[in-house]
Order: structure tokens, then sequence, then C-alpha cells
């Protein structure tokens, strides 16, 4: 070893005591799945969001102190605007590289909240929220909501003419809560709107308060994931007890610390080439001015379409009132956050399933599960593009009745259809023996009669080979012979079970022996063991078995 | 390190495709080599004053150089196992469990013993908590009061235009529609008034408003009685005013009642007179709170 990583170590060491609990990190399996790293660009973009974040701090004004623009750009000279805007404006075309971190910082939320939704429907439809993982659903749910939040919060900043209306309807919304709905918006507001404390407060919410939260959420979401182990699919010799994949160090750590510039570099290229918020058109917020075509941004569409459909009713009798926007902009989302948050627990209570389950479901493997999550997937698409019914309505040249009505019936109509659909497709893929498999290499020949059919080459199909071998990390087996004794018989972990998906069923498993190879460390492991290769993602379980064939 | 073991399923391995790594090698380091390069050019494009495209290209170049290059590396010149590693069992030892039991008993028995300071403390906690969200609730913002029930607009206001000069009953023609505040008040999000002059036949006058539409002016509040935004768009040929945030439409004919979209109520009415001078003037404020409901408003 390193001189110098010694004396670091034995520095570091004999103070904290790392060494150990360092040795485990190294070693640590993560499985590999592409769908795992969903979650990754999400954390990703949030470190983008942090950087981009503290580069726009340095330049705005959360102040809505009404100025006189005199600044570069020259169309909005001479307007009276608050100081939010102004320095918005400022910071998009006289700061250098302003208008592509400022543009970086948007894409990089809306990439933030997308990257969520996308792994949030992951692990519902895989069923990775149950035993032992409800905490940390819970926790993903809470970062969804303040992500959200945060992000429709961070939109207003700019005070344009149409984050400015955004924030006329949010006032709205917050006055239609019964009982404290008036009280909550003056504190929210220091008054009646608009007033000038909305900006400043938003400010610090914006860049101190969720970010925090989000923060330490987001420390205990990864340690929980850590200390429990990720969910991986089901194939053979993967169990409920075991991990299957890739070793941390250096394989996952390069893999996923390059990931994290790949992120950035697509959100650098968004933030530079993809116009994005270009708030100088819109022009600063005057409240009795207002713009054509208002869409907010994409994760707040389903609100602001459920706002639409939303049939003209109020509630009113006794002196009091439940306004109308009451029932689409709080009830739904609180109803949603809380459904949402509380799934692990719903599905608990139908299922009467108390197992720990480490193997994620595939989503045919659940018909029930999937399609009643489809449905209630497609009862909010079809919200987020009820958001944009007027411009259906002058894109299609037809009337907006027409449209608002068509998006009323397939709101109630939609959902059923598609659970039902997808309810259908996964009784039907379960009778399929090899669906989802990999198919092995073919022939094809045609006879002299013209008709043509299909040979398969090897046994590949079957999808019983199982020809490989697991390996423990040899410095990890080491480690725990010298800690155990000499325990070299001790099975590999897990093998002995097989997994719930029956793939290795029937097979059985020879026990790794331990051999001296010539050489020390772990790069003398070849690089042609089965699951290595492409860019994003582990070798193809078919593949795999080819391979160990092959050799 | 020390000599390792290792575990394979035979002793043929191949190392040939250690060697073949070398073109991986020389390919990622033309990433790095590319990436390089591109920051060079960012350093010259900052230098030069900066032009968002080259930034964004040429960020993108540069961080995904390395991401590419590092993930390559990653997944072509590591070992990949495929890899095992056990999951020990979450759940605790009985012996640790009932070892954290008896921990525990140790600290709530001798509490337990004093219920009475417990729930003094409980009690004084919880004063103390609440206590403090008052004035922190109070320094927020004022109580609404009757803010939400009144505007600007008094017995007597002038109707004004966004420019501060008076509206008088030449200034829009039949058909038109144009924004007012009362004087002094100008720009208030509370007190935007859209002004109509509807080609009045068919119109329905609701019972209580005969007077309040001078030579066919018809003044409605513009703060939408769904959500709250300015009923910005009057359209001349079906007589009707729209919303464009949530497309709610109001018919001005017959007092601005909604007759579509989410809108639950009509356009609050400001009664208008005209003055000796020919300019518009309100006879009084509106006679129910504009803009969306709230819990304390009664009835509709």
């Amino acid at each position: 070893m390193d001189k110098r990583v010694e004396k670091t170590t034995d520095w570091l060491d004999e103070r904290l005591g790392i060494a150990k609990g360092a040795r485990s990190s190294l070693n640590k399996i993560f499985p590999d799945h592409w769908s795992f790293m969903l979650g990754e660009i999400a954390l990703y973009s949030f470190i983008v969001l942090l950087f981009t974040g503290v580069f726009l701090t340095l330049f705005y004004v959360p102040s809505s102190q009404p100025i006189i623009y005199h600044g570069s750009y020259a169309p909005l000279r001479g307007q009276t605007m608050s100081e939010a805007y102004a320095s918005t404006l400022h910071i998009s075309f006289s700061v250098r590289a302003g208008l592509v971190m400022r543009q970086m910082h948007h894409w990089a939320a809306n990439i933030f909240v997308a990257a969520i939704v996308v792994h949030l429907c992951r692990v519902f439809f895989t069923g990775s929220f149950r035993k032992p993982r409800e905490i940390n659903w819970i926790v993903g749910s809470i970062l969804l909501i303040l992500a959200i939040v945060n992000g429709f919060i961070g939109y207003s900043l700019p005070d344009d003419l149409i984050s400015g209306t955004g924030i006329r309807i949010a006032f709205s919304i917050v006055e239609s809560i019964p009982l404290v709905g008036s009280y909550l918006a003056f504190f929210l507001f220091g008054g009646n709107y608009p007033g000038n404390a909305i900006i400043p407060r938003f400010y610090t919410i914006h860049v101190l308060l969720v970010p925090a939260l989000i923060v330490v959420l987001l420390a205990a979401h990864l340690g929980i994931m850590y200390h429990q182990k990720h969910t991986q699919y089901p194939a053979p010799k993967r169990t409920n007890k075991n991990v299957v994949g890739s070793v941390l160090w250096p394989t996952y750590a390069l893999e996923a610390g390059g990931f994290f510039f790949i992120t950035a570099a697509v959100i650098a290229a968004l933030g530079g080439l993809v116009q994005i918020n270009p708030i100088w058109l819109y022009g600063p917020y005057i409240p009795y001015k207002v713009s054509y075509a208002v869409q907010p941004d994409w994760y707040m569409g389903w609100l602001d379409g459920a706002l639409r459909l939303m049939p003209s009713w109020e509630i009113v009798g006794f002196g009091h009132m439940i306004p109308n926007v009451f029932f689409p902009a709080v009830l739904l989302p609180g109803l949603t956050f809380t459904a949402l948050s509380l799934w692990p627990f719903i599905e608990k209570k139908i299922t009467k399933d108390d197992q720990v389950h480490n193997i994620c479901d595939r989503p045919r493997d659940n018909p029930w599960r999937t399609s009643l999550g489809v449905g209630i997937l497609t009862f909010y698409i079809v919200l987020f593009f009820a958001s944009s019914t007027d411009v259906l309505a002058n894109t299609f040249n037809t009337s907006l009745n027409f449209v608002l009505w068509t998006f009323r019936i397939l709101l109630i109509a939609l959902p059923p259809v598609a659970g039902y659909v997808t309810y259908m497709l996964t009784k039907e893929t379960a009778t399929v023996a090899d669906a989802g498999l990999r198919k092995g290499p073919v022939v094809i020949t045609r006879s002299e009669d013209g008709e043509y059919s299909t040979v398969v080459t090897d046994d590949d199909s079957s999808g019983a080979d199982v020809n490989f071998e697991l390996i423990e990390v040899p410095e990890e087996r080491e480690y725990r012979q010298v800690v155990e004794g000499n325990e070299t018989d001790r099975e590999l972990v897990g093998v002995s079970e097989s997994s719930p998906s029956g793939d290795n069923g029937g097979v059985s498993h020879k026990k790794a022996t331990a051999q001296r190879s010539g050489g020390s460390g772990i790069f003398r492991i070849p690089r042609n063991l089965p699951g290595g290769g492409g860019l994003f993602g582990g070798r193809g379980l078919k593949r795999q078995q080819r391979d160990a064939q092959e050799r | 390190m020390s000599e390792i073991e290792q575990t394979s399923r035979s002793s043929t391995y191949d190392y040939s495709s250690m060697t073949g790594g070398r073109t991986m090698e020389t390919f990622i380091g033309a990433l790095f080599g590319v990436s390089l390069l591109a920051t060079v050019g960012l350093g010259v494009t900052f230098w030069l004053g900066g032009q968002p495209q080259i930034e964004g290209a040429l960020l993108f170049v540069a961080l995904a150089g390395i991401g590419v290059g590092v993930v390559a590396w990653g997944k072509y010149l590591t070992p990949h196992g495929p890899f095992v590693q056990e999951r020990e069992e979450l759940k605790s030892s009985d012996v640790d469990r009932d070892a954290f039991y008896k921990s525990l008993e140790r600290g709530t028995k001798v509490l337990g013993r004093r219920s009475f300071l417990g729930k003094m403390l409980g009690v004084s906690l919880g004063a103390f908590g609440i206590l403090q969200l008052f004035p922190f609730l109070r320094s927020l913002g004022p109580v609404p009061g009757k803010s939400l029930y009144v505007t600007d607009w008094k017995n007597g206001s002038q109707v004004t235009k966004v420019d501060g000069s008076p509206v008088t009953v030449n200034d829009l023609e039949v058909g038109g529609a144009m924004t007012v505040f009362p004087e002094g008040f100008i720009g208030n999000a509370v007190d935007q008034v859209i002004l109509v002059r509807p080609s009045n036949f068919n119109l329905v006058t609701r019972p209580g408003r005969e007077t309040w539409g001078p030579q066919g002016y018809l003044a409605f509040s513009k703060v939408c009685t769904h959500a709250g935004c300015p009923v910005g768009l009057y359209q001349e040929l079906t007589q009707q005013l729209l919303c464009p945030c949530h497309q709610s439409l109001f018919d001005v004919l017959t007092g601005a009642t909604p007759v579509f979209g989410p809108a639950p109520r009509p356009l609050p009415q400001l009664p208008l007179s005209v003055d000796t001078n020919g300019v518009l003037r309100s006879q009084s404020g509106f006679n129910e709170p504009i803009g969306p409901g709230f819990w304390e408003r009664g009835n509709g």
C-alpha cells in the first residue's frame, strides 16, 4: 500500500476508527439494472440544482420594490418592474454564463421532479416499497412533495407576468382552505394580495428552508437504502437473502460518479441550447395584465388541469363557503399525497403480506397492482393534458366547450379502461412461458415450397441454464476467513434458496471452490466473466449465460 | 495487499480480454482529452465575453467526455463478477432486543415514579410552544378582518384609465372594453375593473341594477371569481369575458354570469353614474366581496 495512503488512513483511523466501516463500504455490492439509475438521475439533478442555484443567488435580488429598468435588454428599458424581475433580466443578459446557469437551473428542476416521478413509478410497479422499505417510501413521497413545492416557488421568483399570475392563483388556493384559509393566505403574503412580502419570503423558503429539508431527507433516503441494501430483480441465483451485482470500489463508484457527469452534461446542453422560460418575452408582472396560453411547469400541469375540469360548484351554507378551487387544488392533492405516502400500508391491509421482500416484482407478475397503478396514473395523465385545453382548442380549431367536455369524460372513462387493458395484458403475458426472456439466436430456413421455419440454434431458450458462478468479493472473503477462522466450507450466501420466480428451480448449485491464484488484487479477475458489458447496464441474463457456456 | 483467494469456475481464465481493453483505454483517454479541449474552449468563450449556445455545447462536451469516459472505465476495465453478498437480517437478535428493553426500562422506571413532574413538563413545554406561535403568526401578517370585503371604490370614485386620465362617456366605442381603476389607486390588484360597452340589444339587466349601467357602460370586477386571475379578454362578437387562466366565460349581457368553465359566481358589478362633466363615477363600492371564495364568505 502506498505510504501516503497508509499515513492518512492511520491518522484518520486513530481518531475516527474508519477502516472497518470503509472496508465494508468498499466491498459493498450494488445490483445492476438500468431502472435503478432513475433515482440517481434525481440525485444528480439535485446536485446540479445546488451548484447553479448558488450561482444565481449571487445576482438575484429578492425584492418586489418597483424600479425603472435601464439594463441591457432594450425592449424593456424605461418600464417599471420589480427588482426581482430586473435582476433576473440582469442574470440573463449581463452576467457571464448567467443565462446558461439560469436555464440549467430551470431544466434541472424539471428533470429533478420528472426523475423522482419515474423513479416512484419504478418502485411502485416493482413492489419495492414492501417490507422492509415502507419508511423509505414515505421519505421518498415527502421528497416528491418538497420538490414540487420548491419547483413552483422557484418558478415564481423571477416575478414575470406568467409566474405572477401563478402566485395570484396560489393565494386563491390557500385562501380557499376552510376555516383558516384567509388567515393562512394573509400570514403567508403579509396581508391581502399582492403585498410586497411574498417574493422575499418565497426566496427564503426556496433557497434555505426546503433545500435543507430535501438534503436531510435525501440523506435519510440514501442512508436507509444503503443500510437495507438495494432490491434486485428475480433471476437465477438471486435470492431474497443475497445481493448480486457490481462491487462499490471501483466499479460502482466509477459508474455512478461518471453518471453524475453525464446527467450534468445533458442538463448543460439543454441549458445552453434549448430555451426555457424566456421571461423577457413575458414582461414584468402587473396585477391587471395577463398572458394568453398560460401553462405552468410540467409538474403543476395536473393541478392546473384539475382546476380547469372542475365543474363550477361551490358549497355555501350556514354562513360559510367552501370555494370551488378547494376541491381540485387542496382536496385532490391532499388525498393524492396521503394515499401515495400510505400506499405500502394500504396494500398490506389488502394482501396481508408481512414477508420481507428483497426481490422486486416484475410488473406483469402482479396484475392487480400493475393495473391499478396504470389506472391511477392515467387519471393524472388526463389531468396533465387537460391543462392545455386552450392550446388544444386553438391548435385543432375546435371549441373550448368540446375540448373541456372531452377531458371531463376521459377523466372518468379512461382510467378504468386503461386499468382493464393492463390487467388483461398482464394475464395474457402470464400464460406465455418465456415472456420477457430474451430470445436465443435462431436460424430461419425457407423450404422449397416457400414455407419459412425457425430453428433455435441451441438450448438457450429454456432459461434454465445457470451455469455461471457468483463470486464473493475476494478481499471480503479473505477478511471473513481471517476474522471467523478458516471457514472455507461456508456456503456461498443464499444460493441454496431458490428465487421466487422459480427460474433456477431444479438446478443444483455447485459449491464455489476456493482457489489460490498466483496474483493479488481484484483486477486479476478477468473481464470476460458474466455480468459485464454494455455502457448502461449489466449484460442481459441470457447473454451472461451464453458467455458462460461458450467458455 | 496480501495474497488473495479467488473463486472461479475454472482455471482457464482468458486474460486476453485484459489486453483487448487496450482499445477501450485509448477510447477513454481520447474522451478525457476531448473534455479537456472543451474546457479550454469554454475558458476562451468566457474570456471573449460568453455566448449561451457555445457555453452550453462546450459544457456538454466537457462534462459528457468525463462522464462517458468514467462510466466506460467502470464498465469495461473493472471486474464485474457477478459478485454476491449476503443480506444480513435487519432485525436485531433476541438478546440485543432484551438488552435494549432492560436499558430502556431503567429510565422509564425512574422517570415513571415522578409522573407529576412529567405531566408538568409537558404542560410547560406545550404552553411555551403555543405561546411562541402567536407573536410569530401575528408578525407574519395582519388578520384578514374586512379587507376581503372592501375595495377602494367608494360613492363617487372617478373611473380612471391606467394612464391616470378620467373616463368620459365618449371614451369607449360600442363594443369596446378597457381596464379602469378608482382615482388614486391605479394598478391596485383588488380595484381592477373591466369597463365594457356592449351593443345593448338583448341586454338582460338583473333586478335592482337598472341604473348601474348608464349609456350602455357596464363595469365588472376584473378579478375572476374562480382563482383570481384578471379576466383579461373581452370577446366582442359573443359579448363574453374570458379568463385566460382556466377558461371561465362570463356573459356580459346577463350581468357577467358564468356560462362556461369552473367559475362559480358572476363577476361583481360596479354601479356607475355619469356626472355633469360626462365623467364616469361609481355610485358605490361593490355590493359583495370581489374575487375567489373563502370560508367566512356566506352567501354566494
